[in-house]
């Protein structure tokens, strides 16, 4: 691995002293699909925000291509996203605008492309998701589903050099899942991208990505191909993949002895 | 007893004196907030068809209410007035007096006051969603500044609507109060109009009316964007700030209209 | 709705906004009328002004002839020092007599200007002798009750 497009090294990173992530390290070669998992509130969103320069790290840092993101200055670092496309969680368009402005407004702010121009780029980018033909609904017309395939096209309107989702399956059915899932692949390879893919649905993730990263208490826990970590003996990615209800990751939150809890009768 | 009086008494103040600093803090995030705005209004005010699409949900949306109030108070006042100078024989004055109530006082303040419940609830409640929403996360990640996109734009269209609102209420409430005199009641109109002209000052009056109310926009707007940006990105986060823009707001007019006053009276 | 829609909106929002700050000014303000073109100063000292304030007009025969554009204390005559802007068309001669009046029983002071008969007129900067101090309300009160008082003893 020697072109890593995105390094992050023995990176902490918390609020309010408490830290949430205790030393990482990731690489994320170039052309390919990574996944990072781990449990709910294990800070994995808050990874590719401070790979975006949103949220700036307490120790270590982070680098795309060969800039450490948090020692940008405010016009280095927006150069910088402008080689970014992001997913958020529940799509995040804009409510005020259609699904072609909301497509078309990257290529608005950020080039002077004539109309004719921007028309027939939304045009590709909204047939690439199979939306060609909703292009004048408003944004809070569409589905869960839809609204996610608006927002990936975008986020690839001005064909950036890493893609990132976060949660891209969270609320999805089955089907629009599979849609989502086929889109990341094809669109990472078609545009010769290289996709971070936050996520903590193992089946679906499992099915497409290159190379994936567990995250838990902090640290990476476990790294591996998808069928290195399928056949891993660490409890708790066993417990992870498997989906098990109590293992390495207790299903009780911390608390006193049940019994004594129960006998006290009041909380004072 | 007495111990626990004493640190009742300790917790209120403590709670009190944790308010206190946090309204600092939050009045000094809102004045980096206007900072920001300010600097970032060249590159919006680039793009005037920002501008004016806000100008037409802040101030041509407003309009309705803005004049059909008008009106009423315009009519209020005259049937309140001619009541009173009647009694002292004056009632040719009532000219004045709507004309003087309107555009010193009335115009300016009640706009605002309906501006911010119109309005600026709007706009709050805009922001807070598009900011639970990680619409303004998602335009940030695209390097596009939110404060560029969406703070300034709504801002000037608000500075811009208020004098033109408050104009209009202040000629509509005349208007409401000339029917209501003239010919509801039967004052001379002839004498309505000059009264009005010889003591409505332009530069005393209406101009230091028309300054009170772009400084009304500038406030209400401003409140309205910080409590929608500052607002926690939930449901309950949101409608808070929806309610604290209203209160916020009507306190900030009514406060800085005194201090304004003062200042042209004397 | 279309962009093309918005500016229409806005456009006649914009135009009416404008034309009703205008109404207020021409024709509920008085900036038609208080328009004075070209003027001349001249000063005029009283005992006591009352409550001239500034900006209040002056007037000649009913017409307003000016503004009053300051009003200082004099701390070498003790006496009120008013500054009184005049329109250039409008020329008194040298002894005009400047009373201060009030617009009904109780309503706001201005200035009267009756003209003498000088030969010479008013120049930029002259001021105006003759003068007659507002009507202190009290003071004539006082006066008639003392008037009184002093009749029935006789």
């Amino acid at each position: 691995m020697t072109d890593n497009i995105v390094q992050i090294d023995n990176l902490s990173f918390g609020y309010k002293g408490r830290l949430l992530h205790k030393g990482i390290n990731m690489s994320f070669p170039r052309g390919k699909i990574v996944a990072i998992m781990g449990g709910s509130g294990s800070g994995k969103t808050t990874i590719l925000r401070l790979i975006g320069g949103q949220l700036k790290p307490v120790q270590g840092e982070v680098r795309v291509g060969d800039k450490v993101v948090h020692q940008q200055g405010r016009n280095d670092l927006q150069k910088l996203r402008r080689k970014m496309g992001m997913l958020f969680q529940q799509g995040a368009l804009f409510t005020d605008l259609s699904v072609y402005e909301n497509v078309a407004f990257p290529m608005r702010e950020h080039t002077s492309l004539p109309e004719s121009m921007i028309r027939d780029l939304v045009m590709m980018k909204l047939n690439a998701v199979g939306l060609r033909g909703a292009r004048d609904l408003m944004a809070t017309e569409l589905s869960g589903g839809m609204a996610r395939r608006v927002a990936l096209a975008r986020a690839v309107a001005l064909d950036p050099e890493i893609i990132m989702y976060d949660e891209p399956f969270a609320g999805l059915d089955p089907i629009s899942m599979g849609v989502i899932c086929n889109l990341i692949r094809n669109l990472n390879d078609a545009l010769g991208a290289t996709s971070l893919v936050v996520t903590h649905d193992v089946k679906e993730a499992f099915s497409f990505v290159d190379y994936v990263y567990f995250i838990a208490d902090g640290v990476v826990a476990a790294e591996g191909t998808p069928a290195e970590l399928r056949e891993s003996t660490l409890p708790f990615v066993h417990q992870f993949v498997h989906g098990e209800v109590d293992g390495p990751v207790p299903f009780h939150y911390a608390a006193p002895d049940y019994r004594r809890d129960m006998l006290r009768g009041r909380d004072v | 007893m007495f111990k626990g009086v004493v640190s009742k008494l300790a917790s209120v103040l403590q709670n009190f004196g944790h308010r206190l600093i946090e309204q600092f803090w939050r009045l000094g995030s809102a004045s980096r907030l206007f900072g920001y705005t300010l600097a970032s209004s060249g590159e919006s005010l680039r793009r005037p068809f920002l501008v004016i699409r806000e100008i037409y949900f802040t101030g041509v949306l407003s309009l309705i209410i803005i004049l059909v109030s008008a009106f009423f108070v315009g009519m209020v006042l005259a049937l309140q007035g001619y009541n009173t100078l009647q009694k002292y024989g004056s009632s040719e004055a009532i000219g004045v007096l709507v004309a003087l109530s309107l555009v010193r006082e009335l115009g300016p303040v009640v706009t605002a006051l309906l501006f911010a419940g119109r309005a600026g609830t709007a706009i709050t409640a805009e922001i807070g969603l598009m900011k639970a929403t990680e619409q303004l996360s998602a335009m940030e990640m695209m390097a596009v500044s939110p404060i560029a996109r969406v703070v300034a734009p709504r801002f000037w269209g608000g500075v811009i609507s208020m004098p033109l609102l408050a104009s209009l209420f202040s000629m509509v409430g005349i208007l409401g109060g000339y029917l209501v005199a003239v010919p509801l009641i039967g004052v001379d109109g002839g004498a309505f109009w000059s009264q009005m002209q010889a003591s409505v000052d332009f530069r005393e009056d209406v101009m230091n009316g028309f300054i009170k109310s772009c400084v009304f926009g500038v406030a209400c707007t401003m409140i309205a964007l910080f409590e929608g940006y500052d607002a926690p990105p939930t449901a309950e986060g949101v409608s808070r700030a929806t309610t604290r823009t209203v209160v916020n707001s009507s306190l900030a007019v009514l406060g800085l209209d005194f201090v304004m006053t003062s200042f042209m009276i004397s | 709705m279309d962009r093309t829609k918005i500016d229409l909106w806005v456009g006649i929002f914009a135009a009416i906004g404008v034309a009703a700050l205008l109404g207020l000014a021409m024709k509920v303000g008085n900036l038609t009328t208080s328009n004075i073109g070209e003027t001349y100063t001249v000063t005029a000292g009283f005992q006591n002004i009352g409550g001239l304030k500034p900006r209040s007009p002056v007037k000649s025969a009913g017409v307003v002839v000016g503004r009053i554009d300051a009003i200082q204390f004099d701390s070498a005559t003790y006496e009120a020092k008013v500054t009184l802007k005049l329109d250039k068309r409008y020329l008194f001669p040298k002894d005009t007599f400047a009373n201060i009046y009030t617009a009904g029983l109780l309503g706001e002071q201005y200035i009267g200007l009756e003209p003498g008969g000088d030969e010479e007129y008013l120049q930029d900067n002259d001021k105006i002798m003759q003068t007659q101090d507002a009507v202190v309300l009290e003071k004539m009160i006082s006066q008639f009750l003392y008037s009184k008082a002093t009749e029935t003893k006789e």
